[in-house]
């Protein structure tokens, strides 16, 4: 049983995010780490192989070097290898295109369960994985809590607005992280050394056979215009008193000031 | 300044994720209950935190000592407690690293880099302190081996220790001969006196030791008879560099916790952060935190490189490092003013702490001396 993750190099969004003029990131002064969703997935796929339950753990990534360490932080949590799908043509590319070119990536791999982030923490675009499996024609369960792998099925929880869902599928199928999936382990110092050893393939489109029409900013289907940065949070009020009397002032604040009633 | 490795980078981050997550949460209770956080040891353990420093040979990494050093200046800005924990492991067993046998290493060092043992310096005597030579505890020969009769104070990991580099005198009836012994905690004589109850460092064990009459084999010598203030000051130049990082980590933590408050907290109106006695005061805070980082790169290269300057660069780091650490963390007290002096923030735990690193392993007045001498002695060469 091979489980292939997907993951993603993002902004740390706990570090300073910063805007340029534009209205677009400031690459310079951003931090990159592994995607905490795709990490969650990470985490999953290595306690599964721990188990028996899984034989390989690979993860792969669409990006250049700088991408690099987040796939050193996978190695060292326990992934046997990585892939990188590394082209300048990406550049400008949309959920559409990157799910084409993961799946093309996808079929050069030997992989029986795919995982990967329900989303991600910085563009949240919740759709990449998705968009994946309805390219390789496979039934896609998201925002798991939950996964086990059992005779050729995975068996999937996921916690849905008025309860749990417990599903099975037939492998080969995508499975989508949620937080709780699994806490992702600190690296220990043994498999951070062994990760320098482990094997690192890096694709162009060409090596993937990508239909560079489709993708790059030319290609894309969406366009992102600007970024804002969240409005500084005011500070707060607390009601003080008894709770009936907190409870009046409450409703008058939301009623009078805050206007929201 | 060195570059850390890949690897060493990707260890220092891991490190840094634990420090956020884990140990900044325990640190003020380590400090309150002043108990050893075998908990806290136990995570380090598991992380191979404690092989970092040690050959591969004996189940450590090919890591730098540079890797070690900044490993211990992050988690001293969360608790030098803990970092303190790091740091003796290494120093402690840096005897038989460095003059053992493979017979020792093998046994000795294997445990330490799984974190199966802990380790202890035992040099400090009650009438030793800054003055080593004037150590009493003596090593009598028998059949087989030494009687050693004698005390030692302020050990580190006293109470916990599974091996003890133990400095006695050898009296061969012409002289004395100051010689390491490593000892293991169940030899029979060993006994672990009270627990010092310190001001700061609280979590880090700190215990006196008493040898009645203990009885260790030959093969329990560290070196050779005669060596043992070469084995101990190649120790103090590692455990200087190891003291200098814990420093530089208090007045780190203590820079950023003031320069954060100084923009929070308003006083007539203005943040502090606004006021020129506030923003003069965390200019000498920053500076000096640049200067230690500088001066404990140059030390741990020259441990590295084996260099003939070490001692002096380490001392001047420990010195510097040292005496940085009780500036800036009283300064971020001052800055705090009231609360500064309230269990609620940290800061008062930096200034408790600091305190010892201008004492351990070798007062600032010691560190002075030596750099003094190295000084004069190249000046004296060139004339």
């Amino acid at each position: 049983m091979k489980i292939t993750v997907c993951i993603k190099s993002a902004v740390d969004t706990e570090a300073v995010v910063a805007l340029d003029g534009q209205g677009a990131l400031d690459s310079d002064r951003a931090s990159y780490i592994i995607d905490p969703y795709s990490e969650f997935a990470v985490e999953k796929a290595i306690q599964l192989k721990e188990s028996g339950a899984a034989d390989e753990v690979s993860v792969l990534c669409i990006g250049d070097e700088a991408s690099m360490p987040a796939m050193r932080h996978a190695l060292a949590m326990g992934a046997d290898a990585a892939y990188r799908v590394d082209d300048p043509l990406l550049a400008g590319s949309d959920s559409s295109a990157l799910a084409q070119t993961l799946a093309a990536a996808l079929r050069s791999i030997d992989c029986d369960f795919i995982m990967g982030g329900c989303k991600s923490a910085d563009t949240a675009n919740a759709q990449l994985m998705g968009r994946v499996s309805v390219i390789l024609d496979m039934p896609h369960i998201g925002v798991a809590t939950g996964v086990d792998l059992e005779n050729g099925r995975a068996m999937v929880r996921r916690e849905i607005d008025d309860g749990v869902e417990l599903l099975d599928v037939a492998l080969p199928a995508v499975v989508t992280a949620q937080q709780g999936l699994a806490e992702p382990r600190y690296p220990k110092v043994p498999d951070i050394m062994r990760s320098k050893k482990k094997p690192v393939t890096v694709w162009t489109l060409a090596d993937i056979g990508v239909n560079v029409d489709m993708v790059g900013e030319h290609a894309a289907k969406t366009v992102t215009h600007a970024f804002k940065l969240k409005p500084e949070r005011v500070g707060g009020r607390i009601m003080e008193g008894e709770p009936a009397d907190a409870v009046r002032d409450t409703v008058a604040a939301l009623y009078n000031e805050a206007k929201v009633m | 300044m060195y570059q850390l490795t890949e690897e060493e980078s990707m260890i220092v981050d891991m490190v840094d994720r634990l420090c956020r997550d884990v140990i900044s949460e325990r640190a003020a209770q380590i400090d309150e209950d002043d108990k050893f956080p075998h908990d806290i040891f136990d995570l380090l353990k598991e992380q191979g935190i404690f092989a970092v420093s040690f050959d591969e040979a004996y189940g450590g990494f090919d890591t730098s000592i540079h890797c070690w050093v900044r490993i211990i200046e992050r988690v001293a800005r969360e608790s030098p407690a803990v970092a303190l924990m790091i740091l003796i492991n290494a120093v402690g067993t840096d005897p038989v690293v460095s003059f053992g046998t493979e017979e020792q290493k093998r046994t000795i060092l294997t445990r330490l880099t799984a974190g199966e043992a802990k380790a202890c310096f035992a040099l400090t005597e009650p009438n030793a302190g800054s003055d080593i030579s004037s150590i009493r505890t003596t090593a009598k020969k028998i059949d087989g081996g030494y009687c050693l009769n004698g005390s030692k104070i302020f050990i580190t990991n006293g109470a916990v220790g599974d091996y003890f580099s133990v400095f006695a005198q050898v009296d061969d009836g012409i002289d004395r001969k100051p010689t390491c012994f490593i000892v293991s905690k169940d030899t029979p004589g060993l006994v672990i006196g009270r627990k010092e109850e310190k001001m700061g460092l609280r979590g880090s064990v700190t215990s006196q030791l008493f040898f009645e009459n203990m009885v260790v084999p030959e093969t329990s010598i560290i070196g050779e008879v005669g060596q043992g203030f070469e084995v101990a000051h190649h120790t103090l130049n590692r455990g200087r560099l190891a003291v200098a990082a814990l420093a530089e980590g208090v007045a780190r933590a203590s820079l950023d916790y003031a320069a954060n408050y100084a923009l929070e907290r308003v006083q007539f109106g203005r943040h502090l952060s606004e006021m020129q006695a506030i923003r003069h005061m965390i200019a000498d805070m920053e500076v000096g935190v640049e200067a230690g980082t500088l001066l404990l790169d140059q030390a741990a290269s020259d441990y590295q490189d084996n260099s003939k300057n070490l001692m002096k660069h380490a001392s001047a780091a420990k010195l510097y490092c040292s005496e940085l650490a009780v500036r800036n963390s009283e300064a971020a007290v001052q800055i705090f003013g009231g609360y500064g002096v309230c269990k609620d923030y940290p800061v008062e735990r930096f200034y408790r702490d600091a305190k010892f690193f201008t004492i351990v392993e070798g007062t600032s007045q010691v560190q002075r001396t030596l750099v003094a001498k190295a000084v004069l002695k190249e000046h004296a060469l060139e004339s």
